[in-house]
């Protein structure tokens, strides 16, 4: 897990980086470029699509096992350092799944709001308008706002889930352990600021297509 | 003191339980909570009613034998204390008590407030020792052993095998303790040999006896009356990849 986790920590790292493009007007000259590169992207797809599926698997199988060991009955229970985000971890990884499908159908297969997909329209150098698509989309409210929500499942996701990979994989001790909690916490909100970043600047109507 | 409890009571294994409401009368500040349990026990046999079960050894915090959920929390609410170091004065005139049983599918209840802990003993069993030729004492310091190892190992074997880690977990989990039996263990040269297979048949058996898996809350620590840290499950993470590394020899 923690490492499927981790792998995936540095696809979103790097995702929102070319993301950021857009505010510097490279976004068509990135995608085009990863366009040139079938190997990179097909590469990526895969081991994504690997990384997830095992992730979801044993996901799954562990949230099950941990509720069976469990069963949670006492009257009164306290929990001194658990946290929101630990205890609902099934439940921002299954919205980050859900939101994966919404997000591919829109953006990579243009299945939802075909009419604002880049590969209608093109920009003046003739490259797919991937800049005027994530424009067009994100000025409607209802679009915004899901990308906005599924980013705040990621941030509960990963704000657990940075430093809990770290635990897993025994890289930590007394000294280590209070900071990668610390920092865990502020990669997971730069990542989220990073993202919902484009949304809202474009929703905001700071960026106009 | 005056006091309002509500106790878990049930009278056996297969019984359904419930909580049942007690007074605790004229309890004193310097009484531990044990001792608060015996006067109220002492009324319960007068009026007829049967006495709360609850476990309790040494009543001096190194046995750990004491075993309640007190307010919420394993141990109650002063840290690094057993229930038997627990004393009234952490409590205010009129408070209300829950006092409720570990919970956790490895740990059935056998009667009120005792639980079957017999699954940490099968942990031990399953790897928490190490094989040694009999005969005569090696002589001291024969072995070098570097200070923090042997500081580490020492604050590993301070776990008192209590179950308090198991009770306070969300996921039933017996990572803490076993986690501190793995580092005691292998911070020694003498724990070495085994290390490997000792990880490997440790874990194994935490998902036999039902125990569940750890996703690093860290409430185990929180509750800890010996404050055995994280860590140490850390420590087992790495002795535990270690060990597949090597294709489980
Ligand atoms: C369908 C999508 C997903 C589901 C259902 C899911 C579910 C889970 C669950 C149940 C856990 C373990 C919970 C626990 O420790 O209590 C977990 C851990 C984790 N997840 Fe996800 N997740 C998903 C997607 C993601 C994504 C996209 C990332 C990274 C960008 C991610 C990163 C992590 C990390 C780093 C951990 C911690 C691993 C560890 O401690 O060993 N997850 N996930
Ligand atoms: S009775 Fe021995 S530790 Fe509490």
């Amino acid at each position: 897990m923690a490492v499927t986790g981790q792998v995936m920590i540095l696809f979103v790292l790097i995702h929102v980086l070319g993301n950021s493009t857009l505010f510097v007007g490279g976004l068509n000259a990135y995608a085009e470029k990863l366009r040139s590169i079938p190997p990179l992207v097909w590469a990526t797809r895969i081991v994504m699509l690997a990384m997830l599926i095992v992730h979801v698997y044993l996901s799954i199988r562990l949230t099950l096992e941990n509720n069976r060991a469990n069963p949670e009955l006492y009257a009164v229970k306290k929990h001194l350092k658990a946290t929101f985000a630990s205890k609902n971890m099934i439940w921002t990884g299954l919205v980050i799944g859900a939101f994966l499908v919404y997000h591919l159908l829109h953006f990579t297969i243009h299945v939802i709001n075909p009419e604002m997909s880049a590969s209608m329209n093109v920009d003046a150098l003739g490259r797919p308008d991937v800049s005027a698509m994530v424009i067009a989309n994100f000025q409607t409210f209802s679009i915004s706002l899901i990308y906005i929500a599924a980013m705040i499942a990621l941030l509960l996701h990963l704000a657990h889930g940075i430093q809990s990979s770290f635990q897993t994989l025994g890289l930590n001790n007394d000294r280590m352990l209070p900071l990668i909690i610390k920092a865990g916490s502020i990669v997971a909100v730069i990542l989220f600021m990073g993202y919902i970043s484009i949304p809202a600047i474009i929703f905001l109507e700071l960026i106009k297509g | 003191m005056d006091l309002t409890l509500y106790v878990w009571r049930q009278k056996g294994p297969e019984q359904p339980g419930r909580l049942e409401q007690y007074r605790a009368g004229n309890i004193s500040a310097e009484m531990s909570f044990l001792e608060m349990l015996d006067v109220v026990n002492d009324d319960l046999i007068r009026k007829g009613v049967e006495p709360i079960a609850f476990d309790h050894d040494c009543r001096e915090g190194i046995c750990g034998t004491c075993s309640q959920v007190i307010n919420g929390v394993p141990h109650g609410p002063e840290e690094r204390t057993t229930v038997c170091q627990l004393h009234m004065r952490h409590f205010r005139d009129g408070d209300s008590i829950y006092i409720e049983p570990w919970r956790a599918r490895a740990f059935p209840i056998i009667k009120d407030l005792i639980v079957d802990r017999s699954a940490l003993d099968h942990l031990i069993q399953a790897g928490g020792y190490v094989s040694v030729h009999t005969g005569g004492v090696p002589d001291a310091n024969a072995i070098l052993i570097s200070k923090p190892d042997a500081d580490m190992s020492m604050d590993a074997a301070e776990c008192i095998g209590c179950g308090a880690c198991v009770a306070a977990c969300p996921n039933g989990s017996a990572m803490l303790f076993t986690a501190a039996k793995v580092t005691q263990l292998a911070m020694l040269p003498q724990g070495r040999p085994e290390a490997k297979k000792r990880v490997c048949m440790m874990t194994e058996e935490m998902m036999k006896e039902g125990f569940g898996n750890c996703s690093n809350h860290y409430e185990c620590q929180a509750a800890c009356p010996k404050g055995i840290k994280v860590s140490f499950i850390a420590k087992l993470n790495r002795e535990f990849i270690k060990a597949f590394d090597s294709h489980g020899e």
